[in-house]
């Protein structure tokens, strides 16, 4: 047996609820985040990742609030991310009980946020996620969760984000999140090569197949995804079993 | 039941804790020789560098104490690393309760990659610490240097190559991976050890 993949899914929570719906399992508080992962890491969930979307200052204390009781209760890896701009929403985060944080256009504002992390805390608490989307001169980040266009590339990017240590690259395609058509495999399957780092794919997974698609022709080490999951559309257990099948080593 | 973890300059405490607290338990997190000592059960866990953490349990005296500690022990992740002879993470003499050096992984390909962070697999499983596992179960591994299998290995899990997934000898246990991460298989490493009969 070898290191699993893993299916990881991605909750966005905005003043202590979960913000997409769910008509999944039969849960006492839909919108509650810790029932919510708590179901999915009870269906073989190999990790959760949690992303704070409030905008406020109160809502912060919220998420902070929350990180603790989800570490008080689900007994799986979980990665935080949302709003973290330096070192001390890192630590504060941490020490709620989170085994990771995710930063995004704080990295590309502030690479050195990266290094700080990863010498305070260690590689493996640090994934820098990383937005791109294709254009006739190649791929290029963004800010502000897609809103503001950069001058870095993506490969450019991931090699560096990886130099300065951090433990894994979140990678979400622009094009790709939200169509439900597959993951952004070519890209993926090169940050692969040209990275020493597990790469976590995100944006596209609609169905069964893509995850499949993902881990083999992506070379991906994870994938994230979030309404096929929270609408029910794919089931993790299923999932699990169908991937097993098709020769993808999965925990089960 | 007193639970004691030893309290010291390594990160991510509070998840065992945590673990701790599900199964109906409120552990001591202490430095104290004495809580330590008394305390029914003893657990050494975290994440962090050998070479300043063998350098803070030396300071404090931890080191002897935990060597001389008669109670079942379970040191979990850089607990396991430092209960052994040698680590080579920074060039670190350890605790030397398992007569084992800590290397650092090679990876032998691309797709090696390092740290080995994720679900792995247990096998060659002995003991009570594993009663009512099966080979072939899932738990999960963040680390970047690993204990050769010897003598003390009571299972093993596949990265790069064999490495000792846990260690026993006499009242001392120590795991690479993290059971207070690793789902209901994790939570019934932990129950093991605390129902382990002295």
């Amino acid at each position: 047996m070898a290191l699993a993949k893993r299916i990881i899914p991605c909750l966005d929570v905005k003043n202590g609820q979960t913000v997409k719906g769910t008509n999944f399992v039969n849960l006492r508080q839909a919108g509650d985040p810790v029932e919510l992962g708590k179901a999915y890491s009870e269906q073989g969930a190999d990790e959760l990742v949690y992303l704070d979307i409030t905008a406020s200052h109160e809502g912060r204390k919220t998420f902070t609030d929350m990180v603790g009781r989800v570490a008080a209760e689900i007994s799986i890896p979980f990665t935080v991310g949302g709003g973290i701009n330096e070192l001390a929403d890192v630590e504060r985060l941490l020490n709620a009980g989170a085994d990771k944080v995710s930063i995004n256009s704080a990295a590309l504002r502030n690479p050195n946020l990266i290094n700080e992390i990863t010498n305070h805390f260690g590689s493996q608490v640090c994934v820098v996620a990383i937005d791109a989307k294709e254009t006739e001169e190649g791929w290029y980040c963004f800010l502000n969760g897609g809103r503001i266009k950069t001058e870095r590339t993506l490969f450019d990017w991931a090699k560096e984000v990886c130099d300065r240590g951090a433990g894994e690259i979140l990678f979400t395609s622009m094009d790709h999140d939200g169509v439900k058509n597959g993951y952004a495999n070519q890209a993926l399957a090169r940050l692969s090569e040209e990275l020493t780092i597990p790469v976590i794919a995100s944006g596209g997974a609609g169905r069964k197949e893509h995850f499949c698609d993902t881990f083999v022709e992506g070379k991906s080490d994870a994938a994230l995804a979030a309404s096929v999951f929270h609408f029910g559309e794919i089931s993790i257990p299923e999932l699990k079993f169908w991937l097993k099948n098709e020769g993808i080593n999965v925990r089960i | 039941m007193e639970v004691a973890i030893v309290k010291y300059n390594a990160g991510n405490i509070c998840s065992v804790i945590n673990a701790l607290k599900r199964l109906g338990i409120e552990p001591i997190l202490t430095d104290e020789p004495d809580v330590l000592r008394r305390a029914d059960r003893v657990l050494f866990p975290g994440q962090g560098e050998a070479g300043s953490t063998m350098t803070y349990l030396r300071e404090h005296q931890l080191d002897r104490l935990i060597k001389d500690l008669k109670q079942p022990v379970l040191g979990i992740c850089i607990g396991q690393q430092l209960m052994c002879r040698h680590s080579e993470e920074s060039d670190t003499d350890c605790l030397g309760i398992f007569d084992v050096d800590v290397v650092k992984f090679r990876p032998h390909k691309h797709e090696d990659k390092v740290p080995h962070m994720g679900w792995n697999t247990l096998n060659n499983l002995k003991g009570d610490l594993f009663k009512g596992l099966q080979e072939n179960d899932f738990v999960y591994f963040v680390h970047s240097f690993y204990v050769p299998v010897n003598p003390h290995t009571v299972a093993t899990t596949d990265y790069i190559l064999p490495f000792s997934a846990a260690l026993q000898r006499d009242n001392f246990y120590a795991t690479q991976f993290h059971p207070e991460k690793s789902g209901s298989i994790g939570e019934k490493i932990i129950k093991n050890f605390l129902d382990l009969t002295v």
